[in-house]
């Protein structure tokens, strides 16, 4: 039996390694090490020059529970917070109503859902700028129909950073709420109601529960990537509203300290593992995550 | 009366997703119109009337169809690439028994789940640690890094209602492994192969976190818009966003119909 295997092993090796060979390389150097470095850094110093020393030190941990930090990680866990609830009360209904729906047009409304996460969102963040700016169109249409005399500033506030972040995540709600609540049986809910069930307990007691993966999922997808999103609140929401993903940008960027800011990627990733680690303990399966 | 109430709950439902509609294509709309805005003053958003301008100027924009011409090959190399070493991967991982398989499944999903920017970082620091110069090569990289799971778990769907017994029956035949792979392995994944690759494409065409930290000089689309943004977009960039949104628009037609998805065509 062993020689067997062991035969069958051997004739198997090379195809293995010819097919998930290159696959291993690209996770080890692309992935593993990457952020393994990554990790490494977050506990170096800095000489003069902003050059990474590899001393130790765990300052830069100690500067991440400063006041000004701990503020933006309150404010980036409350517009992602936000942003997730506003995906599921918009997403959940919008996604209901499209995966019901029993003509030829089902196809296209799914297809409008289609268009606009494929355009580039940087791109569409850049319309909203052009949309709600002071000489943007909202303004000029609202000055023109004499409902205000000067223009309001809607960007640099929190809540616009909030619609901009609902509008690039909405279609990763959108997407598996549509494939979860497509799944679900019609006979089911009219059982619900036959057997005297208001809409409201239908609802709550069927729909929802048979479609908890798909809210699940898709809240995973929105809160986790949000946090990082520095763009749309740099683009919407000036310096106002930071993230930490802001931070992270500015320290390989502008500020030119990698090793703090390889710390406070560190947190990121944590909140990663935490939120999937809680997704997979209430069932959800991972191939439910990603596109 | 049921009846009645069906349709006025119906009447809501319709409005709702109307309003949802509309929030989604808002901004689209407003860089749709702006491309054909006669305007040449800064900020470039008061309305002066309708102009084709904006598109013959595009061609002077040397800078701008330079990024464009970047993005383009960084996509297609990337998909090329990835498209490549995914199937083999799926299929290796599929087929065989060897070591570290489970390894490498939970690592397919870290690119998955972590947020874009830590990713970013992680790339940067190992070009930088490697000093390999930044640019087009590690913007190639990077993209085929965070588009190769999405190939795997796309010919992966594909695999799993897949019978082994055919290719069995073509080596019984006398087909090598090589020739098995090429004249019946493939053909059965095609659909799934297909869907990977341009989800590959799209996901390297609307890039814009991880270019950010990875491409040194060379400056993507997204990234030239991003330049751009707090100077004020000029806007031949919308009438470019135009074209590019056409040509999504076909994209997305040609793939949901169905004539690339299996998922569809089994339904």
């Amino acid at each position: 039996m062993s020689k067997i295997s062991k035969h069958e092993f051997k004739s198997n090796t090379m195809p293995a390694i010819v097919t998930v060979g290159p696959v291993a390389v690209l996770l080890v150097f692309l992935v593993v090490v990457p952020l393994i470095l990554v990790a490494v850094m977050s506990f170096c110093q800095t000489d003069e020059y902003y050059n990474v020393v590899h001393k130790f030190t765990a300052e830069n941990y100690r500067k991440l529970v400063s006041a000004d930090y701990l503020k933006i990680y309150g404010q980036s866990l409350l517009i992602a917070f936000f942003t997730t609830v506003l995906c599921v009360l918009i997403g959940y209904p919008f996604s209901y109503v499209i995966a019901r729906t029993k003509s030829k047009k089902k196809k296209l409304l799914y297809m409008l859902v289609i268009i606009p996460f494929w355009t580039n969102s940087l791109i569409r963040i850049y319309g909203w700028r052009s949309f709600l700016g002071n000489t943007g169109w909202l303004n000029s249409i609202l000055m023109s129909l004499h409902i205000i005399d000067e223009p309001i500033s809607f960007l640099y506030k929190t809540g616009t950073t909030v619609l901009g972040m609902v509008y690039c995540f909405i279609p990763f709600m959108v997407l598996p709420l549509y494939t979860a609540i497509e799944k679900l049986d019609g006979s089911l809910l009219e059982a619900s109601s036959d057997l005297g069930a208001k809409p409201i307990r239908t609802l709550f007691e069927v729909i929802i529960p048979l479609t908890a993966s798909g809210i699940f999922s898709g809240c995973i997808m929105v809160f986790i990537p949000c946090l990082g999103y520095f763009f749309v609140s740099n683009i919407l929401g000036g310096g106002n509203t930071d993230m930490i993903g802001n931070l992270i940008e500015r320290q390989f960027k502008s500020a030119n300290n990698w090793p703090l800011g390889a710390a406070l990627s560190i947190i990121l990733i944590l909140v990663t593992l935490l939120l999937v680690k809680c997704y997979q303990k209430a069932g959800g399966d991972m191939d439910n995550l990603g596109v | 009366m049921k009846v009645k109430k069906e349709k006025r709950k119906k009447r809501i439902g319709i409005v709702f997703c109307t309003m949802v509609y509309l929030f989604l294509f808002l901004p689209i709309f407003v860089v749709v119109t702006n491309s054909f805005n006669a305007t040449t003053r800064k900020p470039y958003l008061s309305w002066k009337g309708f102009t084709l301008d904006w598109y013959s100027k595009l061609w002077d924009n040397t800078a701008l169809l330079e990024s464009f011409g970047n993005t383009i090959l960084i996509a297609v190399l990337s998909t090329v690439l990835s498209t490549i070493i995914g199937t083999l991967a799926a299929v290796g991982i599929y087929r065989y028994k060897f070591k570290g398989k489970g390894i490498i499944n939970a690592l397919l999903y870290i690119p998955v789940v972590i947020p874009e920017i830590v990713i970013g970082i992680a790339l940067l620091t190992i070009f930088s640690n490697a000093n390999i110069p930044r640019g087009m090569l590690t913007l190639v990289l990077s993209h085929v890094s965070f588009s190769v799971p999405y190939v795997i778990f796309n010919v992966r769907a594909r695999l799993s209602g897949y019978d082994k017994s055919i290719e069995e029956a073509s080596m019984d035949l006398g087909a090598n492994r090589i020739v098995t792979f090429f004249e019946i392995t493939l053909p059965v994944l095609a659909p799934g192969i297909a869907g990977g690759a341009l989800l590959a494409f799209t996901l390297s065409i609307d890039d814009v976190i991880i270019s950010y930290f990875v491409n040194g000089q060379t400056k993507t689309y997204p990234l030239k818009v991003m330049e751009s943004i707090k100077s004020g977009v000029s806007p031949d960039v919308n009438a470019l966003s135009t074209l590019v949104l056409l040509g999504t628009i076909v994209l997305v037609f040609i793939t949901q119909s169905g004539i690339l998805s299996g998922k569809h065509k089994k339904v």
